[in-house]
């Protein structure tokens, strides 16, 4: 059994300052098997890809790979290519105005002269006897993202590769084409080629994996041959839920399901990157997307916010038809959007907690009503006190508080706004337990002061205690809606787990 | 309440803190050199009006140009998080354009003026907009967007106007360029007050502080809070535009002619140094006009103080270059750290043996 092993890696670690993204993690890759690397984003996967391909120097473990006495010391991609270890990214790094054949074997030749013909010859025998749908003197931009792929998957074939690394390689492929770049797996994995095969697409893991190796926050979780894990469990293991402890939690408030009146309505709302889709919120009411990271739960309130380049639909605000096509828009429609990554969309570094309080609203005045000095103050000065926000002043750079101060602060922002509707985007992600539930229940207050909100956040429980209604998402595409007594924890990640456990 | 103002006043001056020592410490050498540096004096001029002399005033008043397009170019600075090199060579476009037209017009007259005037700073806002659209749509570097004008623009200058410099006299140009009779200070002193006053009125009457420092911040969040990034960034240029065309045409009217080839030559990197040395961050974001300014009077001083020391013009530029160099180090983040930590260890220092008394 040990002889199948083509490559083994034990204890790796591998800190960046402040985090430490791979924490002792194991991984096997036995010859002809198809082994899926899963967790959801941040669990460290491509982290454990990039030591692997040496693009980034591993700080402690060890790893090797059959046919290379002792341990592999791999410090660059050239020594991983070496020792048998190819990757395929998601985005294709060939040259697109070369030739297949070039695009094959370039910086492979040998020698000062090359002949191109033969080059090309021992290009076409391997594409046919590979089952792939190219010709070697065929400009490579010319072929289709698919044939690219397996173009540079052929390039890796011709290479002897041992491992080959296939990192998001159908996120960008139609069924059909997905079907062929399994029918080439398939014929690979019979060669005794290891693939490490990382999606985000539960369904094709099922469909063309062995075996599967969940990661969690940059540790190993374990590791399970198909067969033994059925979806649920993988979702519940990628997210950190045991499922047979669903106790139940403390109640923060009094759920609402709002009234009648519905604020916001969208038809075939699509942006360019969000397929089209329904949704609708009531006043009063809060809801929730959920669904792995990743899965297009941010894209798709993004659309409603106008945050990314809106691409067609039907919106209706309070009953009547609007055009929102950017943040602008949507906020002189009552809505507010608290994005997810705060550092990239949400703080304005170096200006003060006053100025970053202030802003959303003096951009709805207009650029030529300045407020004063004094109302600024104000304003400051009384959601500071609301939201208990801490900072040594008001004119303290906002760079300087804490996470969670930071992220109050971009409440009040919002909340100085009084919007209708207000779509908080992982509101609590990478703060406290205190002010997590402060933030908790300051939506449920808001759902009873008649505003409309829309929760997204990675842990269910969270949701399940302030959501009267959740969406569920799966691969970019709605796949249920839950409300009343299927609001729980295991109905919730059984749906998005799909499937028929 | 003391204690407030006294905060705060310490915040807003920190910026300026390195420039304001730099001006003491050169108005200090020059004390000591030579103490009738800075005597100010009364003449009488070739038109017979009373006008202040000495070095002061001069310095003051050749620092006009530079002051106003620095003003200017902390703007596109702050919201571009670049700098505009080609105004050196749209301010040559400008005057040509200007004084294209009034001879068009049949002489200067104060009608004739006032529409060349006008004009020229539309046609200026033109070229700097063509800037701005390839930063702010475009997303090109501001410094490679602005070559393609830095070195083309005394070309189109030569065009509009022929190889000739034409002369130029006129009461009108005589009290821009020099004083306006009756008045002993030099006008250009007048033109800076004026158009520090344009946008101090602007800064309090429109949000473009704020707009311009958060999308220099962070233009993805300034988005998602619904300010428009491309437009401040055109602002940002339009405003520069109007600041190149009234240097160009101090410029003019103080030497009475257009010579496309030395109007406001090189004057794109003493209003960056000036941008610099004022404290503002050329990765944009957070910016001072005035410490902009203050950087203007610091680099005319040097000059002057160099030549009043019978330095010859070929060694100014080295000897201005190492001045230079020691201010901006002095302004550093990490020399700026280190004086910091200094500063808090002799006040805990003072502390302490307060107690101990």
């Amino acid at each position: 059994m040990q002889n199948d092993v083509v490559l083994t890696m034990r204890g790796i670690v591998k800190t960046f300052p402040g985090t430490r993204a791979l924490d002792g993690v194991d991984f096997t890759l036995r010859k002809g098997e198809v082994h899926a690397l899963m967790g959801e984003n941040g669990a460290g996967k491509s982290t454990l890809i990039k030591v692997l391909t040496g693009v980034y120097e591993k700080d402690a473990g060890s790893i090797w790979v059959e046919g290379s006495e002792g341990e592999a010391h791999i410090h660059s991609p050239q020594d991983a290519q070496n020792i048998g270890i190819s990757t395929v990214y998601q985005e294709i790094t060939l040259c697109p105005n070369l030739t297949v054949a070039e695009n094959m074997f370039i910086g492979r030749t040998k020698g000062s002269r090359v002949n191109w013909r033969e080059y090309e010859k021992r290009a076409d025998e391997l594409l046919s006897n590979l089952g792939i749908p190219a010709r070697a003197r065929q400009e490579l931009s010319h072929c289709s993202l698919a044939v690219q792929q397996m173009v540079a998957i052929a390039r890796a074939v011709d290479m002897n590769c041992k491992v080959l690394i296939l990192d998001e390689p159908t996120s960008s492929l139609d069924d059909k084409e997905v079907e062929m770049l399994f029918k080439l797996m398939r014929d690979l994995k019979s060669r005794g080629v290891g693939i490490v095969f990382v999606t985000h697409f539960l369904e094709q893991v099922y469909e063309i994996s062995d075996r599967i190796t969940v990661l969690r926050n940059g540790q190993l979780v374990g590791e399970y041959p198909v067969s033994e894990l059925p979806q649920v469990e993988l979702v519940a293991r990628m997210m950190g839920k045991d499922l047979d402890d669903l106790a139940d939690l403390e109640a923060v408030g009094e759920k609402s399901a709002g009234s009648q009146e519905i604020v916001y309505e969208a038809q075939g709302l699509s942006s360019v990157d969000c397929r089209p889709y329904d949704f609708s919120i009531r006043r009063g009411e809060v809801n929730g997307f959920t669904g792995l990271l990743g899965s297009g739960r941010s894209e798709s309130v993004r659309a409603i916010f106008g945050a990314d380049r809106v691409t067609g639909g039907k919106v209706k605000v309070r009953g009547k038809y609007v055009k929102i096509t950017n943040p602008h828009d949507a906020m002189k429609n009552g809505i507010g959007y608290l994005p997810e990554d705060r550092k990239r969309d949400g703080i304005i570094a170096d200006l003060s907690v006053r100025e970053n309080i202030i802003l959303a609203l003096q951009v709805m005045k207009g650029f030529f009503h300045p407020m004063s000095k004094a109302q600024m103050k104000e304003f400051a000065d009384e959601y500071i006190k609301a939201l208990q926000i801490k900072t040594a002043s008001q004119d303290t750079p906002i760079k300087s508080l804490s996470g969670g101060n930071q992220q109050k602060v971009i409440l009040a922002r919002w909340l100085l706004t009084h919007p209708d509707y207000l779509i908080l985007d992982e509101p609590t992600r990478g703060i406290d337990v205190g002010t997590k539930l402060e933030i908790q229940k300051l939506v449920l207050k808001l759902a009873e002061e008649n505003m409309s909100v829309t929760f997204i956040s990675s842990e269910i429980e969270e949701m399940l205690r302030t959501c009267s209604r959740l969406i569920v998402m799966r691969d970019r595409k709605i796949v249920g809606e839950l409300t009343g007594d299927q609001l729980t924890q295991g109905y919730v990640m059984k749906t998005i787990a799909g499937g028929e456990q | 309440m003391s204690n407030g103002f006294k905060k705060k006043m310490a915040s807003e001056l920190s910026q300026l803190l390195i420039p304001l020592i730099a001006l003491g410490i050169l108005i200090l050498f020059n004390l000591i050199r030579d103490p009738r540096f800075f005597s100010i004096g009364v003449a009488v001029n070739n038109d017979g009006n009373s006008v202040l002399t000495g070095n002061l005033i001069s310095i003051i008043d050749s620092a006009s140009e530079l002051a106003i397009i620095a003003m200017g170019m902390t703007l596109v600075t702050a919201a571009c998080g670049g700098q505009d090199i080609s105004v050196g060579a749209v301010g040559a476009i400008s005057g040509a354009v200007f004084v294209k037209l009034v001879q068009a017009m049949g002489g200067i007259n104060a009608g004739t003026f006032a529409a060349a005037m006008l004009l020229a700073i539309l046609v200026t806002v033109c070229f700097k907009l063509f800037n701005g659209t390839l930063v702010a749509v475009f997303r090109i570097q501001p410094m490679i967007a602005t070559l393609i004008l830095y070195s083309c623009g005394r070309s189109i200058a030569y065009w509009i106007n022929g190889d000739a410099t034409p002369q130029l006299t006129s009461p009108i140009l005589t009290a821009i360029g020099m004083t306006i009779p009756g008045v002993p200070v030099p006008t250009p002193i007048f033109c800076v007050l004026l158009v520090s006053l344009l946008l101090a009125l602007i800064f309090r009457f429109t949000n473009i502080s704020l707009y311009t420092q958060s999308v220099g911040i962070n233009q993805g969040a300034a988005r998602l809070n619904g300010i428009n990034p491309i437009l401040i960034k055109l602002l940002s240029f339009v405003l520069l535009g109007v600041c190149v065309s009234v240097a160009s045409l101090i410029g003019i009217s103080r030497l009475g002619q257009l010579n496309h080839k030395t109007l406001l030559v090189d004057i794109e990197m003493d209003a960056i140094l000036a941008v610099a040395i004022g404290g503002n961050n050329l990765g944009g974001g957070k910016f001072k006009i005035s410490g902009s300014i203050l950087g203007a009077y610091i680099i005319q001083m040097l000059t002057t103080t160099l030549y009043a020391m019978k330095v010859s013009p070929v060694n100014v530029k080295a000897y201005k270059a190492i001045v230079i160099i020691i201010i901006v180090i002095a302004g550093s983040p990490v020399v700026k750290e280190k004086l910091r930590a200094i500063w808090k260890r002799l006040k805990t220092g003072r502390v302490a043996r307060k107690e101990v008394a």
